[in-house]
């Protein structure tokens, strides 16, 4: 029975991906496990994908973000097919490196990206990728790879496990890829170029397409959205993300990253003035992206300055059609920057929305009070915790001002004792 | 379906009733567990449903309906159930301008005036056999969720235009049922929604909202459940009833229990 092959075991380390049949397209939800109705040509063949992994919840297939510890939050991982949506904090400093590591992942992972501005070239959006963490078998293998040479054989006899001797060595899938999921990144350094070099990409910047005669006569879409919806569409289309073209041999996913939607720059005008004439522009090109995610294999990061949008309607229209939605709020300028609870880090994240795909649950985190800190080298997410009060004496007076910051806290944490904190040498 | 929310609506699909308009909404959380549990409920009771899924994808409402019993493949194959998946076809419709038209043509223009390509789908999709017999039992309509074309461009008013058409059609004329889900946007000020959620409010004769816990997240109370039994006909009738349950949802059902009563707490 096809039901029986339900979710719950052990994670594999392979998805099942069904060939793509003449009569169904290739949908980005697959079942982990054999279809009972095996009628599609050439039955089923496991193929993992570079840098993919089936969730343990129910076998959707999912990528990685770039950060494990999001990864994490989100149950496990981007789900193929859908929109993760990035609510940017107010100066636009933290939402970009989300940007990036998304967009570095791809390339490690050996991807296909189209990165999308209205500010930047793509191309510069690229050099500035961080440079990935490896340990020292994945940059043996990554360096191999690059130069385009055949993994050598391994010349050093194994004397204790010279069983291990005789397995086949695992072939790597594409010309730079590596077999984890989820990699570290180094913010201080750069990506190498030859990385990027190797990986496949497109870039869309809006400033140099110029207006052509359109062929969807007036419909509500701004001209910069309608561009990259037909600009998305082509590469799904030519490169076969959709199961259009069955003569390729391997699959791949499509990383799609969007920069600042819904800012003038693209030119729609929800930033600025309430009663906008487009209002439903920014709604219907999600909904058209998201009907060209579900049928293709793909994820999308769409960073959006939600800060900005003066008609409150349109955030929670836009929550309603994105699958995954986390705000950044950071504390720069805010009066929470000087305040002695928050010192340790640089502002709080909220997953604010956690899709339930194919599935009456979601994996949602229990911890609802997070914060992220951006380190020297490292982007790091974790639980709110307040610091410890080594104060001699509680005073009333103090007490209010922290019992009013603490109480914005939320109920994950517990309430502190206030008291002025400070210490006395 | 889930049994214990049969038991709470005293239904069951054997004795399905007929002629009635059911309003879902949500309020700070996904009310698409009783979508589900519609659409697996009016299949197993041998209806035709005429489903007008817009924010997901066949196979994910497939996927869950196997886990509650239906197969939605074997049914669309068999006739019961005809499905408009709004993702797959709205890239067609809006790139490929064909002249017939379409139900969702409204995406094509600026500002759409009416639905009526959706409604004549609609009308199309559950109109009885002309042979006479009747395989199935009471057509069923079934919207995932009206918001979203709110969110497409047509108006608040054409959507209820809309619903009122449709319900001409397939409550008092086919004798079926239908079943709307529309968000509440709460204090986001969305007055479009609130015209169509008052609007779909005071002509539903059962409204199953959703809402959060006042208090928060909990992992063992995942919300809470208000019915209300209306009876639009009789303004002058008693008053309606009302209930209140609170919820868990987990991989294959839904538990229900009274506020207060978690098996967690207790």
């Amino acid at each position: 029975m096809a039901a029986a092959a339900t979710c719950g075991t052990g994670a594999g380390s392979t998805a099942s991906v069904a060939s793509a049949a003449s009569k169904s397209k290739v949908t980005s939800f697959q079942r982990r496990g054999p279809r009972a109705s095996g009628t599609d040509s050439g039955g089923l063949r496991l193929v993992s994908i570079a840098g993919t992994r089936p969730s343990v919840r129910n076998g959707q297939l999912l990528v990685s973000t770039g950060l494990p510890a999001l990864d994490q939050l989100l149950g496990g991982g981007l789900a193929v097919g859908t929109v993760l949506l990035i609510e940017e904090d107010k100066y636009n400093i933290y939402s970009p490196l989300l940007f990036k590591y998304f967009l570095a992942e791809g390339i490690i992972s050996g991807h296909t990206l189209l990165v999308a501005s209205a500010k930047e070239d793509p191309a510069d959006i690229l050099q500035e990728l961080p440079a990935p963490l490896l340990d020292d078998n994945c940059k043996k293998e990554l360096d191999e790879d690059v130069c385009n040479h055949k993994t050598p054989e391994s010349n050093v006899k194994m004397k204790i496990a010279w069983r291990y001797q005789l397995l086949p060595k695992m072939e790597q899938i594409g010309p730079v890829s590596s077999s984890r999921f989820g990699h570290y990144y180094d913010i201080s350094k750069r990506i190498p170029q030859e990385l990027i070099e190797a990986s496949n990409w497109h870039g869309f910047f809006l400033p140099e397409k110029r207006s052509s005669p359109l062929k969807v006569e007036s419909c509500s879409l701004t001209h910069g959205y309608l561009k990259l919806l037909q600009f998305i569409q082509n590469i799904i289309y030519e490169e076969g993300f959709d199961g259009s073209n069955p003569q390729k041999k391997k699959k791949n996913i499509l990383r799609i990253g969007i920069q600042n939607l819904g800012s003038p720059l693209w030119g729609d005008d929800i930033c600025c003035t309430e009663n906008c004439d487009n209002s439903h522009s920014l709604t219907k090109f999600l909904y058209l992206l998201r009907g060209l995610l579900r049928t293709s294999l793909s994820a999308c990061i769409i960073t959006m300055p939600t800060h900005l949008i003066q008609n409150k309607a349109i955030i929670a229209r836009v929550t309603n059609l994105s699958d995954t939605v986390v705000g950044l709020e950071s504390f720069i300028g805010s009066e929470r920057e000087t305040n002695p609870l928050y010192k340790d880090y640089h502002g709080l994240i909220h997953i604010r929305q956690i899709p339930r795909l194919n599935n009456l649950i979601c994996d949602e985190s229990d911890v609802k009070d997070l914060a992220f800190k951006l380190k020297r080298k490292l982007f790091t997410i974790e639980r709110l915790h307040l610091p410890p009060d080594l104060s001699d004496t509680v005073s009333r007076s103090s007490k209010q001002d922290l019992a009013e910051s603490a109480k914005l806290l939320g109920p994950g944490c517990g309430m502190m004792a206030g008291g002025k904190k400070h210490l006395d040498f | 379906m889930f049994p214990e929310l049969n038991n709470l609506l005293n239904i069951t699909p054997d004795r399905a009733e007929q002629g009635k308009l059911t309003l879902l909404c949500d309020a700070k959380t996904d009310g698409s567990f009783l979508v589900h549990h519609f659409l697996s409920f009016y299949l197993k009771a041998n209806c035709k449903v005429c489903f007008v899924a817009l924010i997901q994808s066949f196979s994910h409402y497939n996927i869950v309906g196997q886990k509650l019993g239906v197969s939605l493949t074997s049914a669309r194959e068999r006739g019961q159930l005809v499905f408009l998946e709004g993702l797959k076809s709205s890239v067609d419709v809006f790139f490929q301008a064909n002249e017939e038209p379409h139900p969702l043509q409204f995406l094509r223009e600026a500002n759409p005036g009416n639905l009526q390509p959706l409604f004549e789908f609609v009308r199309e999709a559950l109109k009885p056999e002309e042979n006479g017999e009747a395989a199935w039992r009471c057509p069923v309509l079934l919207v995932d969720d009206l918001s979203l074309l709110l969110s497409l461009g047509v108006g608040a008013v054409a959507v209820l235009d809309f619903v009122h058409y449709c319900r001409a059609t397939v409550c008092w004329e086919l004798k079926g049922n239908m079943v709307v889900l529309v968000h509440d946007s709460g204090d986001a000020e969305d007055e479009e929604n609130d015209i169509l959620l008052n609007g779909l409010s005071h002509q539903s004769h059962l409204i199953l909202r959703t809402e959060g816990l006042a208090t928060g997240f909990c992992r063992d109370v995942h919300g809470q459940l208000r019915i209300l039994w209306r009876r639009p006909s009789q303004p002058t009738a008693p008053r309606d009833r009302s209930l209140t349950y609170q919820y868990k949802i987990q991989d294959k059902s839904v538990s229900f229990f009274a506020k207060g009563m978690s098996p967690a707490v207790l």
